[in-house]
């Protein structure tokens, strides 16, 4: 049976991992290739890197750390972050990296997943989406709308019809980000969660307002997510990695035993 | 030198990071005559085994392979290279090296996942595998080990002598199989953290009898 997915998330900006609170006021917290292990050994299942480096100049910064985390730890890892070309693709899963995440250059050109999963396999492209709720409307039938820009710009689609839409167009995976719940620890959003899992047939890595197991628990349940990204909660050593698999055991989620 | 054979189905990158991890010498190469010569080989894979196939054939590679199995050098096959070991693929009806009698089959079409819904496919993630048969790449292999999967497709060996491991996913199905010289996995060894390496590494200094 497949086990649930415990994610940590590290975000990248000019080669520092940092973590903010609804994307904004990052502090440094380290080195990414150095957490990288860290969190291999400590029994992640699979990491994401988000690169946040404003500097479109400066991203071959973030592609040396790809090269340096792909030799340092054998697990799938995902890069995603100013991606917005296939050849962008392209470069990062040479470097090392099993997957590709691409959210707004997704939202403003769709074609690019089409792209990447035949050139590279469904399997390596994720859809990122960063979603608000803003309650049913025009247009935003499901209440939930794709937003860009770490939330500042709302781009008037639906959320529900974007992840079957990026489905059809050959995403392998999504991960659903709730800016509401970022950063909050106060738990991931769960309507928005379940909404999307039920209406996807590709795997659903929930992000975004984790911080405590049994938000985790939840999510991986009754949320009916694959995956769950977790950040603050294991960069702040509030929980390691196995904690928090040990607890969902319990739980009775099926997770990879790394203890 | 270990061959790591380049037939232009996916990221080999990875595979020669592992092996070097491991402190062995990775050599990628598309070149049958150093194919055929290597010490050991290793031929990992995504995508499906009918393009697999094509860019086996395309390099002239098939014969390079098939010379290597009859000649006794150790070979593992990955992914993709667990399936193009069979006879034949159901995924686009494409015939494969036959080094081990058998096809390819499709993950049936709403398997049941327990709760309602149909299980995905892909199926992607860390899995198990219950070891059947003994075999020297599992030395040192936990009962607990998981290991990661990404596929739509799995053997089916005719033999069941050829069956080394099997993992539950909606139907039970052959994730390490191997005959004589040749051993493979459905999972992906290079990420599947330490017990994969593992198999990696004792695949580096395995003696086939």
């Amino acid at each position: 049976m497949l086990s649930k997915r415990i994610i940590p998330c590290l975000d990248v900006r000019e080669g520092k991992t940092t973590k903010g609170v609804k994307f904004q006021n990052n502090v440094e917290i380290g080195d990414p290739v150095e957490m990288a292990r860290f969190y291999y050994e400590a029994g992640a299942d699979e990491l994401v890197f988000y690169d946040i480096t404003a500097s479109h100049e400066k991203r071959d910064i973030m592609i040396d750390v790809v090269k340096r985390v792909a030799e340092t730890i054998f697990i799938p890892f995902s890069v995603g972050g100013g991606i917005r070309t296939l050849e962008d693709m392209r470069t990062v899963l040479l470097a090392g990296a099993e997957k590709v995440s691409v959210n707004s250059a997704a939202v403003k050109n769709p074609d690019i997943i089409r792209q990447g999963a035949q050139a590279f396999g469904n399997q390596c492209v994720v859809l990122g989406m960063d979603v608000k709720h803003v309650g049913q409307k025009e247009g935003i039938p499901s209440g939930y709308e794709i937003v860009i820009n770490g939330g500042r710009t709302y781009m008037g689609m639906d959320a529900l019809e974007w992840a079957k839409r990026a489905q059809d167009l050959g995403a392998g995976e999504i991960c659903l980000n709730s800016i509401d719940a970022d950063g909050t620890k106060d738990g991931y959003e769960m309507n928005l969660t379940r909404l999307i899992s039920d209406a996807v047939d590709i795997p659903v890595i929930a992000s975004g307002g984790a911080g405590t197991p049994s938000h985790l628990a939840d999510i991986l349940t009754q949320g009916r997510a694959d995956a769950a990204l977790i950040a603050s909660m294991v960069h702040f050593g509030t929980y390691t990695v196995n904690e928090i698999k040990g607890y969902l055991q319990e739980k009775g989620v099926k997770v990879r035993k790394t203890w | 030198m270990i061959a790591i054979v380049d037939y232009g189905a996916g990221n080999l990158t990875s595979v020669a990071r592992a092996v070097s991890f491991l402190g062995y010498t990775p050599r990628v190469t598309r070149d049958p005559a150093e194919i055929a010569g290597a010490d050991r080989i290793i031929f990992p894979g995504v995508g499906a085994a009918g393009s697999a196939m094509t860019g086996m054939e395309e390099r002239g590679i098939d014969g390079a392979m098939k010379q290597a199995f009859g000649a006794g050098t150790p070979m593992l096959g990955i992914c993709v290279g667990c399936q193009i070991i069979m006879d034949k693929s159901q995924e686009n009806d494409a015939r494969c090296l036959g080094l081990i009698p058998g096809e390819v089959h499709a993950f049936p079409e709403k398997m049941d996942s327990g709760d309602g819904y149909p299980l995905k496919v892909p199926h992607m993630g860390w899995n198990g595998l219950e070891v059947v048969q003994d075999h020297p790449l599992f030395q040192g292999v936990g009962k607990d080990d998981e290991f990661y999967f990404v596929h739509s497709y799995f053997p089916v060996p005719k033999d069941p002598k050829a069956v080394f491991g099997r993992t539950d996913y909606g139907v039970t199905f052959a994730s390490a199989i191997g005959t004589d010289n040749l051993f493979a996995t459905q999972f992906h060894l290079e990420k599947s953290g330490e017990p994969g390496l593992l198999i990696l590494k004792n695949f580096c200094v395995w003696k086939p009898c």
